[in-house]
């Protein structure tokens, strides 16, 4: 965005705008035929001179409306639309003054987006009395014609679309990438055309599809982000709009739906600000109030400000997400962050009052002496200029203005209840009556006691478990089902990031309130105060005695029974009519909430599925717009589960009461089977649900539960359709299943059976450990057996034994159970050998930390035998490994992982790779992080992670690198500096949308996508992460392989899956799904002599596979052998089956869907018959003739990057370690600079790389992202100027060094002068900066050094090793999850210790003088590299300077740090006893 | 699950058995307990597997995680619970089960130290028959009525799942008390008659008619019952078609073990019908269970000496790569009766039985061969020329036992156990009871 701060008007804005866009192609993408952009645009303010210029004759400024229009390139059709909007002017008594043919110059257009072009018209609207009236007329009229088109049959309204319509401002854009909209919009470049302002963006779609109307901006702001709650955030909406009243817009029907249908999630926050700005709301009272920022205890801000949070909060959950938005309304002009600062915004004010905000720096070149400021937005803050006043206001003064409006505080404190502070002296009962029935009536399971109540009321949280999930499906099991289990959780994975709620809990909340939202939610007023405040939305049962006993401030509740009459045929449908119309009525009768309740089971009555009484109230109260004023809360038998309670939550609830667990917990305590008192293992039940309804949300990148509430972020396996649509709100089921009848059928079925038998012991239903009457596995002792007898044997014959276990298992267990293939079989002799088909086999990415070494190698060995690829996972590698042993085995995994960690990932890690796989999710817990207590980590392990022996080691959920898809293309990019020769894929979990994922990745230039299923295993992951996230392979395959294919993207990236593959009839039928290449890994183990112990979470496997401890290990019996057989045989079955069918080559079968054939006899249960599985076997590829396999290469561009031009001049330096020094400008455009170079020096050299500063090379600009990215031991980068996000990413062991230009005359140590998330994963190096930096800075560094003059939040995060200097602020959650390392913070104002994450950290003056003499060289050498006056004056006065300093020390690492020297001491003493 | 760390720090320890000296004085049972604490710690092994090969391995589907836990809890009724659930007389398997699932015991397969699975189910039923956990269940009738024929391990079985649907169940046995082979079969130092005589006490209590010393068969099978059910065994042992087989001193294994045991009851016999291996050479021809328990009963009736000869060769000491884990590993298998002191030898078939005056004297064996076979076929038998006479007064015939015919029956006439399937272990009876009390169930009242 530029403006000019006091609105002068220009042409060079226009210009300097559309330069901007240009620099700032990489962040764009572009689609199969490389040249149709995702979208790209501008803003301005409208160009009077330049539309008189055109003949237009306008009345004067402000008293007319122009936009844009998209018009169906018919010209009949055209016709109507324009009739529409005449008319609809008319009857606002407004005029159609003229329509004009944009000209555009469609030869510019690539052919998706050419296929697609509109008709493009600017319509000029007059007839206002009055400027100020103009843009709410203008945007009623719009709305009306919205809607009136809307309701259209006509098959080109989906073409036609109001760019914008403003007295103010105009938007032009379309379908184009960043260079095209100059040329493609010829007013662009007329030099009348002027403003003020403008507003640029490019798109990089990934949640949606590219289309002409979503390029960006829209009518107010641009958004580059995600908005994760936009599920939740437009159901709110809709159910919103029915009680809304706005008096400057009188009848909102007018304007109804506020959020137009079918649009991206930016666009319906568009619409929203839009709505609350038409309604007198100022441009930062809506956006704090749809964005706002994180306002508990941890937060800086005034009580005031947080009490207008906490009444917005009330008013609207939040929108949020990684978002930068930009906005203007023609006036004012602004900028804003999410709550967690995931989106980089830089920006420069100058001297001459123009202020530049964009995602990089760079982008647009000014003089040095010229720039009064550089800054960064920060995290949930507004910056505003208004071009009419001339001023620029700051956060603070924007929000103190909000905050003073109103007496928030005093609203909250007399009006709001806070259910925990409320005493009762009522009794309220924990047991309930007829206490063994009732747990056969709500289908428990021994298991459910004591694998999950029992651990989670001792210990506080959900229990750990291994390996992955291989029961059936709900859909696909033969015993009863709860209706929660045919759901699955949706996670966020390249586009929304998910956060970790553990160590970045400052942003999330479980607040709940419940009551009525009154109807006038745009007048402030204490009313809407009158709300009950939930600590969290578990309810006690004392809680709820409570909450239906207030009589205050006229809270009225009812209580419905959730219960069916199982006599009566259809007697659920009508329950469930009946429960919705009395919800209904109650409404009317005022109540405040309503509680859902199946406490009153009996013999007669079984209770409603929960989920589906909650989701039928809800949705049903929402159509009939009375969802508001009542909150839902639930009171069942059937919830225990983490999963249970976001299900019902997602689905509507505000609060949940779990009587049964309850009781169970309190029969624990009675029979003494858990030592604790009733209280505490209560809380502990509801800590662990808590805990576990934070993980769900983050997972999704969702923080507050108040986005989370009705948002629905779930799919559906074995649903019907039209159940989904009748009661759960249309959500995604893909393969057909059950309706109501079933649902009833599989109640009643549980309810019978508690009431049949006597029963002495729960049935144990062997969900997590396999039991013969239990659910089936399909990891079994007959196929482990068999598979381990057949390798170890060398016997084929017993290999399929093996297979005809799997593959004919009694009842089916995984989707592929119902394909089979048609044959027409020829000799098997033609078919190709099993050494083509075991190259495209490849093993999953285990890492050596979380299976032994003897297990980890011999998978290397197998796999560079058979000219498979295996994975080193996340862990690093032993670089001893990268050498061929001498009997001309290797050890040396092909694939080498980049996770959200980045242990061990160097630049020889990287260069020694064929394959570079950026795990992006994990099949068993995607969206989740993962930690490595200290006791684990040894001294070989803490060597491939490069951190100390007893360190913990944390993987945080996302990549901090990667927030948007932009950021995964530049990762991608990076990767393949370092090592071009690699091929660098991208690891995704199965789940509805992948397949839109997986097309954003193919146009970020991976050149391999991985599509995990959800039964993947794992070494350690929550219980309920196993069991409910993600979806089955075949589902996601095949959603890939159609997207890939529809886009014409499929040719140019290969798809790996996995999954519980076991046979080779999984492998040919996942190929004609669209796979090229199949990964195992639970096989693998098994074949190593692991026995499905399910224990790798505790370090005690027998078997030595998933252990590190030495004794165990010793009992490891696999051999590399036996996986080459294993594989050997599979492809030897592989062959079999391409014979049977009548193929040569796996080539012939890739993506053939037409080759499957759904059996319909493999069901042996009513409920199988329901499957549809046809949606998988579409095969787009008939109609568009696009490629269904990998057939050419991405491309790359890594040919032009500034590093071959240094490379090619320091070929001496590097072959003879001559020093040499070189000089080039940069600019943003020049991205991760330095890695290919490094590459390059690593591969000849290693780790150690060159001698120090053999190459220095001085760069003068604006540094792109990744400057320095892996720079290694002996490049000595020295940049003046300033650099954007990732600087020293990956740092090898080289230096940097930056301060600003020559002539700057800001203050350096008070300005932001390098990016977001610098040193990421740094293992060694120096970096040395002059200014301040943006958020989590050195995160996950594990041992690089870095001074600098101020930081934001998160500084530190992670890291393991290494030493931070921060010579000025820092922002919030300094030192989160900080294990090892040690900071020093110069405490200047003496509140670091606000700042400061305490978890695992602690705060001391430096008292020793090692500590002293240490900072004391670290600021000395800061002097050094950047000259920084600050260093110098610190170094002046040093003894007083030194006394300023804090230092951050993990409490983890003192420990060790006090042991390695105890240890030397010891040694030396030793030493001195022998010498005697 | 007990201790996850146990198993590393806590070695397999059994009870073992009373001291050869002095248990050979007696048919006391041989096996000795642990205390509670040392039968918690054993059971705090179990590591609770994802698969647990134990539960897959036994017939019965028997729950060891999961009463393992129980019991390392010290929840000694739960322990119960649950072991009842799956088995209806643990104290019967508890004592004499081969136990499968201690063979296919993961920590069999990490370092040959299985957990004590069999004791401790011992353990726990008799702690719960001495604590009071074991409780009379009066069901509530259905108004069935069901026969079932023959009162051994299966017979015990189907009565008591049956009558605890709520069937009325009489059991006919041709013997004087039910327990078939349990009774008539087993040693009393390995299963003391006592704790059948507590279960069939409780049985009756719980309802069952017993109808002893009453033989049924299919073609008269008695009025008034909605269903039959024959669970009659497996009884005709196999024999040895030899010269010399008709000379006294020459009987079936069980002619020698149901006697003693019905000595050991009271039962009085003539000199002519009594079997005593007192002061005599013990030939026991064949090299199983049933051979070992003459070798057992010999000894305590003092033979001069036992010797025990099987056709088949001596199998593997410890492991056999052939039969891998959790398979049930065919290996050499040494009794507490054979370390009472035994001759044990193999590759032996006997030719012929040689007479002294109408009474056995000695037994001619020929040492035979097997020839491994391809392609994985049974390996064939040679005989090698090789022939030697040992002396033996008393030849005990213990082959194993054959299966009867299979007959036609009417619908509602079920067979269950043995008679069904062919003599296996008690566990497999039991297990095919429960199978089949279900199909009876179904049959008799349909959903």
């Amino acid at each position: 965005m530029l403006v000019n701060i006091h609105g002068n008007k220009s042409h060079t804005i226009v210009d300097d705008a559309l330069k901007v866009l240009e620099n700032m192609t990489h962040r764009g993408a572009e689609g199969a035929d490389k040249k149709s952009g995702d979208g790209a645009g501008i803003l301005v303010q409208i160009p009077h001179e330049f539309i008189l210029l055109q003949g237009i004759p306008v009345p004067e400024k402000g008293m007319y409306g122009t936009g844009l229009v998209f018009l169906p390139k018919v010209e009949a059709e055209q016709a109507i639309y324009l009739t529409i909007i005449e008319e609809e002017l008319a009857s606002e008594q407004l005029t159609l003054l003229k329509v004009r043919d944009v000209p555009t110059c469609s030869a510019v257009l690539g052919h998706d987006a050419a296929a697609s072009e509109p008709v493009i018209k600017q319509i000029f609207v007059t007839g206002f009395r009055e400027a100020a009236d103009a843009d709410r007329m203008l945007y009623v009229v719009r709305k009306r014609i919205e809607n009136r088109v809307n309701q259209l049959k006509t098959a080109t309204k989906g073409d036609f679309y109001m760019v914008s319509l403003s007295s103010k401002n105009i938007v032009y854009k379309g379908m184009l990438s960043s260079l095209q909209l100059r040329e493609y919009y010829p007013d662009l470049t007329n030099k009348y055309f002027t403003t003020g302002l403008a507003l640029v963006h490019s798109r990089f779609s990934t949640n949606t599809f590219p289309r002409w109307s979503l390029a960006q901006p829209f009518r107010l702001l641009a958004h580059n982000g995600e908005i994760n709650t936009i599920r939740g955030n437009r159901a709110w909406m809709e159910a919103r709009e029915r009680v809304l009243s706005s008096d400057k817009l009188g009848d909102v029907k007018k304007v109804s739906p506020i959020l137009q249908e079918g649009m991206s999630d930016s666009a319906s926050l568009d619409n929203v600000l839009e709505f609350l700005l038409m309604s007198g709301l100022s441009l930062p009272h809506a956006m704090a109030m749809l964005v706002p920022e994180s306002f508990d205890e941890k937060n800086p801000i005034s009580e005031d400000l947080k009490a207008f949070y906490e009444y917005h909060s009330i008013l609207m959950e939040p929108w949020d997400g990684p978002a930068a938005l930009l906005f203007s309304d023609g006036r004012f002009a602004g900028g804003m962050l999410d709550r967690n600062g995931l989106r980089p915004a830089r920006y420069i004010i100058t001297n001459e009052g123009m202020m530049v905000v964009a995602s990089e720096v760079g982008v647009i070149d000014f003089d040095p002496t010229t720039i009064k400021e550089k800054g960064r937005l920060q995290p949930g803050k507004l910056l505003m200029v208004d071009t009419e006043k001339g001023s620029i206001y700051y956060d603070g003064e924007l929000k103190k203005e909000l905050a003073d409006a109103h007496p928030y505080r005093q609203w909250l404190s007399t009006n709001r209840i806070e259910l925990d502070t409320i005493k009762t002296g009522r009794k309220v009962a924990h047991k309930v009556d007829q206490f063994e029935r009732n747990l056969y009536m709500f289908g428990y399971s021994r298991e459910d006691i004591t694998q999950l109540l029992q651990p989670m009321s001792t210990a506080g949280v959900e229990p750990i478990n291994s390996m992955g999930n291989d029961t059936p499906l709900a859909i696909l099991s033969d015993k009863p089902q709860l209706l929660f289990n045919y759901f699955k959780q949706q996670f966020a994975q390249v586009t929304n990031p998910p956060i970790d709620p553990i160590r970045e809990e400052l942003v999330m909340s479980l607040h709940e309130y419940i009551g009525a939202i009154g109807m006038k939610m745009l007048s402030p007023s204490m009313d809407h105060c009158k709300m009950v405040c939930l600590e969290n939305p578990i309810l006690t049962n004392e809680q709820l005695d409570i909450l239906c006993n207030i009589r205050y401030k006229g809270f009225n509740t009812v209580k419905l029974p959730m219960l069916f009459d199982a006599k009566e045929p259809e007697g659920l449908k009508k329950a469930l009519e009946e429960l919705c119309q009395k919800a209904e009525k109650s409404v009317d009768e005022g109540v405040n909430y309503i509680v859902l309740s199946d406490r009153g089971v009996d013999e007669k009555h079984v209770a409603i599925p929960s989920l589906l009484a909650v989701s039928a109230v809800h949705h049903h109260l929402i159509v009939a717009g009375k969802r508001l004023q009542t909150a839902l809360i639930v009171e069942s038998g059937e919830i225990r589960e983490v999963m249970h309670v976001a299900l019902l939550i997602g689905f509507g609830a505000s609060a949940i009461n779990p009587y049964m667990a309850f009781a169970i917990v309190n029969d624990l305590v009675e029979k003494r089977k858990i030592q604790l008192d009733y209280a505490t293992a209560q809380k502990n039940y509801i800590k662990a649900i808590c805990k576990g309804l934070l993980k769900i949300l983050s997972k999704m990148g969702i923080s507050t539960i108040r986005s989370y509430c009705g948002a629905r972020i779930f799919e559906a396996i074995g649903l019907s359709e039209e159940l989904s649509t009748t009661y759960f709100g249309g959500i995604s089921s893909n393969i057909g299943g059950i309706g109501i009848q079933e649902i009833a059928e599989e109640a009643i079925l549980m309810h019978q059976k508690a009431f049949q038998e006597e029963h002495d012991i729960l049935p144990n239903k062997g969900l997590y450990a396999y039991r013969k009457e239990g659910e089936q596995h399909a990891w079994n002792p007959d196929t482990i057996r068999t598979l381990q007898a057949a390798t170890r044997s060398d016997s084929y014959e017993k290999f399929k034994e093996f297979t005809t276990a799997v593959d004919q298992k009694e009842a089916p267990i995984f989707l592929r159970d119902f394909l089979g293939f048609k044959a027409q079989p020829i000799p098997l002799e033609e078919v190709e050998p099993v050494e083509n088909i075991m190259r495209r086999f490849v093993t999953g990415a285990m890492s050596y930390g979380s299976i032994s070494k003897e297990a980890h190698e011999a998978i290397a060995i197998a796999m560079n035998k058979i000219n498979g690829r295996s994975n080193t996972g996340e862990g690093g590698e032993d670089t001893a490994r990268f050498i061929p042993d001498a009997d001309g085995s290797s050890r040396r995994s092909a694939i080498k992982q980049v996770a959200s960690g980045r242990f061990g990932v160097t630049t020889e890690y990287l260069v020694n790779a064929d394959e570079i796989q950026i795990k992006v999710a994990q099949g068993a817990k995607p969206g989740e992080g993962g930690q490595l207590p200290g006791y684990k980590v040894d001294k070989v392990i803490a060597k491939t992670r490069h951190s100390i022996p007893g360190i913990s080691l944390i993987s945080p959920p996302p990549h901090h690198d990667i927030y948007s898809i932009e950021d995964l293309a530049q990762l991608i990019f990076d990767l393949k500096n370092v090592n071009p020769n690699a091929v660098i894929s991208v690891k995704l979990v199965a789940e509805t949308g992948v397949g839109t994922i997986a097309a954003g990745v193919a146009k970020a230039k991976a050149d391999l996508i991985v599509i995990s299923g959800a039964e993947g295993g794992t070494g350690a992951s929550p219980a309920s992460s196993i069991r409910y996230t993600g979806i089955s392979p075949e589902l996601g395959l095949s959603e890939t392989q159609q997207t890939l294919v529809l886009n014409g993207l499929r040719g140019q990236v290969k798809v790996q899956v996995d999954g519980q593959l076991k046979t080779g009839r999984d492998i040919v039928l996942m190929a004609m799904l669209g796979a090229e290449e199949y990964g195992f890994a639970t096989s693998v183990l098994i074949v190593l002599g692991c026995v499905m112990m399910r224990k790798c979470h505790t370090n005690t496997c027998p078997m030595g596979v998933a252990t590190q401890n030495e004794e165990l290990r010793r009992h490891f019996v696999g051999r590399s052998e036996y996986i080459v057989r294993f594989f050997r045989f599979l492809a030897e079955e592989v062959r079999e089956q391409l014979a049977e069918i009548g193929v040569r080559s796996m080539d012939e079968i890739i993506g053939r869907t037409d080759y499957i054939l759904q059996r319909k006899e493999v069901g042996t249960t009513k409920k199988h018959q329901l499957i549809d599985l046809s949606k998988l076997l579409v095969m787009p590829s008939l109609e568009n003739h696009a490629a269904i396999c990998k057939v050419k290469e991405q491309e790359h561009g890594i040919d032009k990057v500034k590093d071959v031009t240094i490379i090619a001049q320091v070929q001496e330096a590097v072959e003879e370690h001559k020093e040499i020094s070189l000089e080039y400008s940069i600019h943003n455009t020049d991205r991760a600079c330095g890695a290919m170079l490094s590459g390059v020096i690593a591969k000849k050299w290693g780790e150690k790389g060159l001698p120090d500063e053999t190459i220095t090379v001085r760069f003068k600009g604006s540094a792109g992202q990744s400057f320095g990215a892996f720079l290694i031991n002996g490049v000595y980068f020295k940049l003046r100027g300033e650099a954007n996000d990732y600087l020293g990413k990956g740092l090898s062991g080289g230096r940097i060094s930056l301060k600003p230009r020559a002539r700057s005359k800001f203050q350096a140590d008070k300005n932001i002068i390098a990016g977001n998330t610098l040193l990421y994963g740094a293992t060694s190096g120096e970096v040395y900066i002059n200014g301040r930096v943006g958020e989590r800075f050195a995160v996950r560094n594990s041992g690089a050094v870095a001074v600098v003059e101020g930081v934001g939040d998160h500084c530190c995060e992670y890291m393991t090793g290494g030493r931070v200097v921060v010579l000025g602020p820092t922002g919030r959650n300094f030192a989160a999850g900080m294990s090892g390392g040690i900071a020093y913070v110069w405490n200047k104002d003496n509140d670091f210790d606000y700042s400061c994450n305490m978890e695992m950290v602690e705060l001391s003056l430096l008292e020793e003088s090692s500590q002293r003499k240490e900072l004391h060289e670290l600021i000395r050498q800061h002097y050094r590299y950047t000259g920084s006056p600050l260093a110098r004056t610190m170094l002046d006065e040093w003894s007083k300077y030194v006394e300023q300093f804090i230092q951050v020390m993990p409490v983890e690492y003192k420990r060790v740090l006090q042991e390695e020297k105890m240890k030397k001491l010891q040694e030396k003493i030793a030493d001195i006893q022998f010498d005697y | 699950m007990g201790n996850p760390k146990a198993f590393l720090k806590i070695d397999r320890e059994e009870a073992g058995y009373r001291p050869v000296h002095d248990r050979i004085t007696d048919f006391g049972e041989v096996e000795q307990t642990l205390n509670r604490n040392d039968r918690m710690l054993q059971a705090s092994r179990c590591m609770d597997c994802g698969v647990p090969f134990c539960h897959w391995a036994c017939p019965l589907g028997n729950k060891m995680p999961e009463w393992n836990d129980a019991l390392y809890r010290r929840d000694w009724e739960e322990a119960y619970k649950l072991l009842i659930s799956t088995n209806d007389f643990p104290e019967f398997t508890g004592r004499i089960c081969p136990a499968p699932c201690e063979k296919s015991c993961v920590l069999n397969l990490y370092n040959s130290q299985p957990v004590t699975i069999r004791e401790n189910e011992a353990a726990i039923v008799e702690t719960a028959f001495t604590e009071g956990y074991v409780k009379l269940r009066i069901p509530t009738r259905n108004g069935k009525t069901v026969a079932v024929i023959g009162s051994g391990p299966a017979g015990l079985t189907m009565a008591n799942q049956l009558n605890q649907k709520g069937y009325l169940v009489t059991l006919f046995d041709k013997a004087e008390a039910p327990g078939g082979l349990l009774r008539w079969g087993i040693p009393n130092f390995k299963l003391n008659k006592g704790i059948i005589d507590r279960r069939m006490n409780l049985l009756e209590k719980e309802g069952i008619i017993f109808a002893m010393n009453t033989a049924v068969d299919i073609e008269h099978l008695p009025d008034g019952f909605d269903a039959y059910c024959f669970c009659t065994g497996a009884e005709q042992p196999r024999d040895l078609d030899v010269p010399g087989r008709k000379l006294k001193g020459v009987h079936f294994a069980l002619e020698l073990l149901s006697q003693q045991n019905r000595i050991l009851e009271g039962t009085e016999f003539s000199p002519e019908e009594l079997i005593s291996a007192k002061d005599k050479h013990v030939l026991v021809i064949g090299g199983g269970d049933t051979g070992s328990d003459c070798i057992g009963t010999s000894n305590r009736h003092k033979a001069a000496s036992v010797t025990q000869i099987e056709i088949m060769p001596k199998p593997p000491v410890g492991k056999n790569a052939k039969t891998p884990w959790p398979e049930w590993p065919i290996v050499l298998k040494t009794t507490s009766s054979h370390a009472e002191g035994c001759v044990r030898r193999w590759n032996l078939c006997t030719k012929q039985l040689i007479g002294e005056n109408g009474c056995v004297a000695g037994v001619e064996v020929e040492e035979v061969e097997w020839i491994a076979a391809e392609n994985g076929a049974r390996p064939q038998m040679h005989l090698t020329g090789r022939r030697e006479v040992l002396k033996a007064d008393l030849v005990l015939l213990a082959m194993g036992f054959l299966k009867d015919p299979s007959v036609e029956l009417p619908a509602n006439v079920f067979m269950a156990g043995d008679a069904a399937n062919g003599a296996s272990l008690v566990v497999r009876a039991m297990a095919d009871a429960r199978k089949v009390a279900q199909e009876i169930d179904a049959f008799l009242l349909p959903a």
